[in-house]
C-alpha cells in the first residue's frame, strides 16, 4: 500500500463515522425544521412530530413501547440517570463495566449506597448465579454491561434478567456497544432499563437514550421544562435525535447481513493474528460482538503497537497502562485474569460498516512485522 | 503524521530507534524498571580507553516515550567518558527529545537510571571507587526493582 493510500479505521468501538443517509435525514432539522418541540405553533409541532416518530423507531429496535424511550445526550448520561435515578440502598454491578458505570457507582458509594462489584470468569462473563447470591432484600438495581466495550464478550443477559425479575430487582444493562449490532428484546430479556447510544451505530454524537420500562420508578437528574416525560429537562436536540433514529432504522434493516459479514472478517482476523507467536485472544472466541477482537502480545507494549500502526495509517486502540491517564492497565483485562505486564501488550481491533476484507489483509500483512520489530527492541522473549 | 501527544523528535526516534538490540560481551549492563507503568529497560555499555563509552545499546519493553528515551540516551552517552555520562539527567533527555508529555516524564528518568546503573555495574565490576551519589542512586533503583520483581 502506498503512502497516499487511505487510512484504515479499526476503532469503531470508540466511535463511528455518521452514515451519509443519516446526515441527509438530519439536515432539514438544522434549518427549515428548527422548531422547539415544546412550542404550540406549527414550527414546534413539526418538531414534536419528528421527535415522536424518532422515539417510535428507536423503541422498535429493542421491542419497547415509544413512551419507554427517554432521549438523553450521551450513554454516560443514560447510565448516570439509571444508577442515580432509582433510589435505593444497594446496587450490584460487575468489575468490567464502562468507566461511566464504575465512577457513578463510586460516587453513589460516597452518598451511602452500598455497591457490590461482581467478578467475571477468564472470558469476561458474569456468572448469573453470583447475581442470584448477591441480591439482598434492600437491593434496588443490578446493572451489567451487555457486551464489553474492551473485549467484546456478551453476557448471559436473558438469564440475568430472569433472576432480577424473579427477585423483584430492577435490571439495567449498558448496551452502548451491542445496541444495533446484535438483536435485543427488552421483554424477552426482562430488561427494565437499557442504555443505548447513537454515535456507536453511525449516528451523530450528542444523542443517546435510556429505555425505562413502564412502572419503573426513577427520578430525573435534570430539572426544568419537563421534557422527556419529566425525566430529562432540556431543549430537545432534535437533529441528533432524528439522526439517531435514522441510524436505528438502518441498523435494523442491515443487522443480520452486516453481523454475518463482520463475524466472518473478525474470525479471519482472530485466526490469523493468533498465528503470531506468543499472541493471545482476550475474551470468548465465539460469544463476542461481531466487530470486536482484543489481543495481547507478550514482551511488547500496546501504545508502541498503536503508534507503529498509526504510522502506517491504521487506527486501533490499547488497554496498556502507558496509554491511560492513570498509568494503570485496563481493569477489564485485569478482571479476566491478565497480569499487569500481559495487559501491557493489549490491542483492541474493532470493525465496522466500512471495513473491507482488503483492510484486514493489509493489517495482517503489517502486524507481524511490527510485533517482530518491537520484540527486537524488547529485552524479553528472545 | 499528526500527533498531538509526542514531538517530531520523539516520533523520529521511535520510528527508527538508534542502537537497539542486545550487545555481545558488554563491559557492563544497567537494568531498570519503571515503578509507575511497568516499563523495563536494559542498557549495555562497552567501555574503552580513558573510560570512554565506545559502544552502547539498549533493549526496552515499553511505550513510545520509553523507546525514544532509550534511543536518545544512547546518542547522548556514546563517546562520552563515564564521568561525563553520569551528568546526563532526565532534563537533558527531555530537552533532546523536543519535550515529553508531563505524564511521560517518568520515562526519561528510566533512561537516566539505566545509564547510571550501567556505569555503577562497570565501576563495581572493576573494583573502582563508586561516587557517593551514584551509590545512593543505585540503592534507590534497587529498592524499586524489588517492588517490581524484575529478574536480573
Amino acid at each position: 500500500m502506498s503512502k497516499k493510500s487511505k487510512k484504515i479505521y479499526f476503532d469503531y468501538a470508540a466511535t463511528t463515522p455518521v452514515d451519509p443517509r443519516v446526515i441527509k435525514a438530519m439536515l432539514p432539522y438544522f434549518g427549515e425544521k428548527f422548531g422547539n418541540t415544546m412550542s404550540i405553533h406549527s414550527f414546534g409541532q413539526d418538531a414534536k412530530i419528528a421527535l415522536e416518530k424518532s422515539r417510535e423507531v428507536v423503541a422498535d429496535l429493542i421491542g419497547a413501547k415509544p413512551n419507554e424511550i427517554i432521549f438523553t445526550g450521551s450513554a454516560t448520561e443514560s447510565n448516570n440517570l439509571a444508577l442515580k435515578g432509582v433510589k435505593g440502598k444497594h446496587i450490584i454491578i460487575s468489575q468490567i463495566e464502562h468507566p461511566c458505570i464504575m465512577e457513578t457507582a463510586n460516587w453513589l458509594e460516597k452518598q451511602g449506597v452500598e455497591v457490590t462489584r461482581l467478578p467475571v470468569n477468564k472470558y469476561g462473563q458474569v456468572n448469573p448465579l453470583d447475581i442470584q447470591k448477591a441480591i439482598r432484600k434492600d437491593t434496588i438495581l443490578v446493572s451489567i454491561i451487555h457486551a464489553s466495550n474492551e473485549i467484546g464478550t456478551i453476557q448471559l443477559i436473558e438469564k440475568i434478567g430472569r433472576i432480577c425479575r424473579q427477585r423483584g430487582v430492577y435490571f439495567h444493562t449498558d448496551a452502548a456497544q451491542s445496541f444495533g449490532k446484535i438483536p435485543i428484546d427488552v421483554n424477552k430479556m426482562n430488561i427494565d432499563l437499557l442504555t443505548a447510544s447513537s454515535h456507536k451505530i453511525y449516528g451523530p454524537k450528542g444523542a443517546a437514550c435510556l429505555f425505562v420500562r413502564e412502572g419503573v420508578k426513577i427520578e430525573p437528574l435534570l430539572h426544568g421544562g419537563g421534557q422527556e416525560m419529566g425525566l430529562r429537562s432540556s431543549t430537545v436536540n432534535l437533529p441528533a435525535i432524528v439522526g439517531f433514529a435514522k441510524a436505528c432504522e438502518i441498523a435494523k434493516k442491515e443487522m443480520k447481513k452486516e453481523s454475518q459479514r463482520l463475524t466472518k472478517l473478525r474470525d479471519k482476523l482472530i485466526k490469523s493474528v493468533l498465528k503470531i507467536k506468543n499472541s493471545h485472544l482476550a475474551g470468548y472466541p465465539e460469544k463476542r460482538l461481531p466487530n470486536i477482537a482484543n489481543f495481547w502480545f507478550s514482551f511488547i507494549e500496546g501504545e508502541s503497537i498503536v503508534l507503529q500502526l498509526d504510522l502506517l495509517r491504521i487506527a486501533v486502540s490499547t488497554g496498556s497502562a502507558c496509554s491511560s491517564l492513570k498509568l494503570e492497565p485496563s481493569y477489564v483485562l485485569l478482571a479476566i485474569g491478565l497480569k499487569p505486564q500481559e495487559a501491557h501488550g493489549s490491542l483492541r481491533i474493532s470493525l465496522g460498516r466500512w471495513t473491507k476484507e482488503k483492510d484486514i489483509d493489509y493489517f495482517l500483512k503489517v502486524l507481524p512485522k511490527i510485533v517482530k520489530k518491537l520484540r527486537e527492541i524488547s529485552p524479553y522473549g528472545k | 503524521m499528526v500527533n498531538n501527544i509526542y514531538s517530531k523528535k520523539v516520533i523520529s526516534h521511535f520510528r527508527n530507534p538508534h542502537n537497539y538490540g542486545k550487545m555481545k560481551n558488554p563491559s557492563a549492563v544497567g537494568k531498570v524498571g519503571n515503578i509507575l507503568c511497568g516499563d523495563v529497560m536494559y542498557l549495555y555499555i562497552k567501555v574503552g580507553e580513558n573510560d570512554i563509552i565506545k559502544d552502547i545499546k539498549f533493549e526496552t519493553f515499553g511505550c513510545v516515550a520509553a523507546i525514544s528515551t532509550s534511543s536518545v540516551v544512547t546518542d547522548l552517552a556514546k563517546g562520552k567518558t563515564l564521568g561525563e555520562a553520569l551528568k546526563i539527567d532526565s532534563k537533558e533527555i527531555v530537552k533532546s527529545l523536543g519535550g515529553l508529555p508531563s505524564i511521560k516524564y517518568h520515562c526519561s528518568l528510566l533512561g537516566a537510571d539505566a545509564l547510571s546503573e550501567a556505569i555503577y555495574d562497570y565501576l563495581s565490576k572493576n573494583k573502582r571507587l563508586i561516587p557517593k551519589e551514584l551509590q545512593k542512586r543505585h540503592e534507590r533503583i534497587e529498592k524499586e526493582k524489588v517492588d517490581l520483581k524484575i529478574n536480573n
